[in-house]
């Protein structure tokens, strides 16, 4: 991973009359990240991924894209970034190549029909370059959407929210997409999500915001391994078991759910260890499940 | 980029349907006057002439087209702003309405350009209004009726210009005629800056033509200093033109009232719409 700064937010801030919509928020996305902007709703996503893309004034700090200022060198970064925010609304009288050569044609670079053409297979909507947009679905639009934010081939893609609104089977759709453009493309990607399990399957880095205000940021994986996680066990003696946990794994606690099945809260790296000494101490472990998700580490935060 | 915005207005004009209602509105109400006076002319030509036929004689083709020209343009230079705010209003609000100024708003064009491509659209749609009400009164109505001397009723009587004399002065009250729809145009796309849906603009500026013709209208001398100064006051100048001899001084005096109102509605609304936060 390279470690060139596509962008850095420093203490942003914006209100809304008396409401503080971002109080403080700052984070670092690195060239080739796929960068989760994870909060709750209301949290100031929205207004920041705004601020970033111009669309809102900041009242504070400081927003810099490929290393400068966005109040001074605007057009210049815009060129280079591709956005859906919320939700890609288009012109519902026009059709969908038009719509795609209308916001190509202000996006600083000539697009051929050709290329639209192509793009739009790409995101799976060939045959329906004619159709007029207001027919189109959900998803489609969405799909529409980011064939938009990708024409002008932009360095930087910001999604807010990509897969609101979106049946399961569109939300795997959009997914992969990100994937597809992270890896065929090495597209820096921004994710902005209340969904948490998306963040946690697609993204590498991530900051978590709150109130408007960002709480932490890191690599994901680093800041999920370094949490205390929770596995459940299912096993054949659970006084064996009990006996076990008590004498060996002293830091660890745990709930019986039934006399099968009990949930240890336990280091990551003493599991392999529990496991281990569960079966030298003859309790047969039918299964291991852990129990550990992002969402439990984000409501922790949350929480504190 | 403001090129290529402005013709991306142009695409967007082109497909809305309210556009076209406009013109099809336009192009009804002259094709009814003119059966209507087709139908009924004479008629109604010898109610305004009665007064003057103890002392005038009338003769030739006094309902010819020039003169059909002049009623349309009399009757329907009040409604048409109706039909011209109908669209310009729609540009900037409508959408934001819509979503899409949001999108339009993350690329590199400035949101001066975005204001001024919408502004140079709604000049060049009521442009083509203004054409073809041109077109239908004069060419068609010429067609229908045939040409001749044009007999005007003003404030001060009669006026009797003759069949040689009259396309200029067609052509320029065309062009203040113009000057007057533009700050119709102009208004509305300014009120547009300010508003989230596409009704509030058009409702607003019918509201302040009304508001202001009642201003111009009412014999109150507390109005008196600002009645010069209301675009309204100077909405029917292309009348002057008719007049004879011609008052240049008034119609450069309604000309650059004009042109004042749709240089300080511009960048009113360059200046809210650069100063907006696009929360839509």
């Amino acid at each position: 991973m390279e470690n060139t700064e596509i962008i850095k937010v420093q203490h942003l801030a914006k209100n809304f009359g008396s409401f503080q919509a971002v109080k403080d928020v700052s984070f670092t996305v690195n060239k080739g990240d796929v960068f989760g902007f994870l909060g709750p709703n209301g949290a100031g996503k929205s207004t920041t991924i705004r601020c970033m893309l111009s669309l809102i004034k900041p009242d504070n700090g400081q927003i810099q894209l490929f290393g400068k200022d966005l109040k001074n060198h605007r057009n210049e970064i815009l060129s280079k970034v591709g956005s859906i925010i919320e939700k890609p609304d288009f012109y519902r009288y026009l059709s969908a190549e038009k719509n795609l050569a209308i916001f190509a044609r202000i996006s600083g670079k000539d697009v051929s029909k050709r290329e639209i053409a192509e793009m739009l297979d790409f995101v799976g909507l060939n045959g329906r370059n004619r159709d007029k947009v207001g027919g189109f679905s959900h998803g489609m639009k969405q799909r529409l959407g980011i064939a938009q934010t990708l024409l002008h081939q932009p360095d930087l893609i910001v999604l807010d929210e990509p897969t609101t609104g979106l049946d399961p089977q569109g939300i795997v759709e959009i997914r992969n997409l990100i994937l597809r453009l992270k890896s065929e493309q090495n597209k820096t990607v921004i994710l902005s999500s209340h969904q948490l399990s998306e963040i946690e399957l697609i993204s590498n880095r991530m900051v978590i915001i709150n109130k408007g205000q960002s709480i932490i940021e890191g690599d994901v994986k680093e800041l999920l391994n370094a949490q205390e996680m929770v596995v459940q066990l299912e096993v054949n003696d659970m006084e064996k078991t009990l006996n076990v946990l008590n004498l060996r794994f002293g830091s660890a606690s745990f709930k019986q759910i039934n006399e099968r099945i009990i949930e240890v809260n336990i280091e990551k790296q003493l599991v392999p260890s529990l496991n281990q000494t569960l079966v030298q101490e003859g309790v047969e472990v039918h299964a291991m499940e852990p129990k550990r998700k992002l969402e439990d580490f984000f409501m922790k935060i949350i929480q504190s | 980029m403001l090129l290529k915005n402005t013709y991306n207005e142009f695409i967007k004009i082109l497909a809305k349907p309210r556009s076209y209602l406009g013109i099809g509105a336009l192009t009804l109400l002259v094709l009814l006057i003119l059966f209507a006076m087709k139908a009924d002319g004479k008629s109604f030509i010898s109610f305004v002439t009665a007064s003057f036929e103890q002392t005038l004689s009338f003769n030739g083709n006094i309902l010819n087209g020039n003169l059909i020209a002049f009623i349309i343009l009399q009757m329907l230079i009040v409604h048409i702003p109706l039909l011209v705010s109908l669209v310009t209003g729609d540009l900037i609000s409508g959408e934001a309405a819509m979503g899409t100024i949001r999108m339009m708003a993350t690329k590199p064009i400035s949101r001066t350009q975005i204001v001024l491509s919408k502004f140079i659209a709604g000049a060049v749609y009521t442009l083509i209004l203004t054409l073809w009400l041109g077109f239908l009164a004069l060419i068609v109505g010429k067609w229908m009726f045939g040409t001749g001397d044009l007999i005007v009723l003003n404030s001060d009587g009669l006026v009797i210009l003759k069949e040689q004399d009259i396309l200029w002065r067609y052509g320029l009250s065309f062009g203040v005629a113009y000057l007057a729809l533009l700050t119709i145009s102009t208004l509305s796309i300014c009120l547009s800056a300010f508003a989230e849906n596409s009704i509030g603009p058009i409702v607003s500026t019918m509201s302040i033509i009304i508001l202001f013709t009642i201003i111009g209208t009412l014999d109150v001398s507390v109005f008196d200093s600002i009645k010069p100064f209301l675009f309204t006051t100077h909405m029917a100048s292309w009348r002057s033109f008719f007049e004879d001899p011609v008052p240049w001084t008034t119609i450069r005096n309604s000309v650059s009232i004009l042109v004042i109102h749709n240089i300080v509605l511009v960048l009113i609304a360059v200046y809210k719409f650069n100063k907006k936060d696009i929360t839509s």
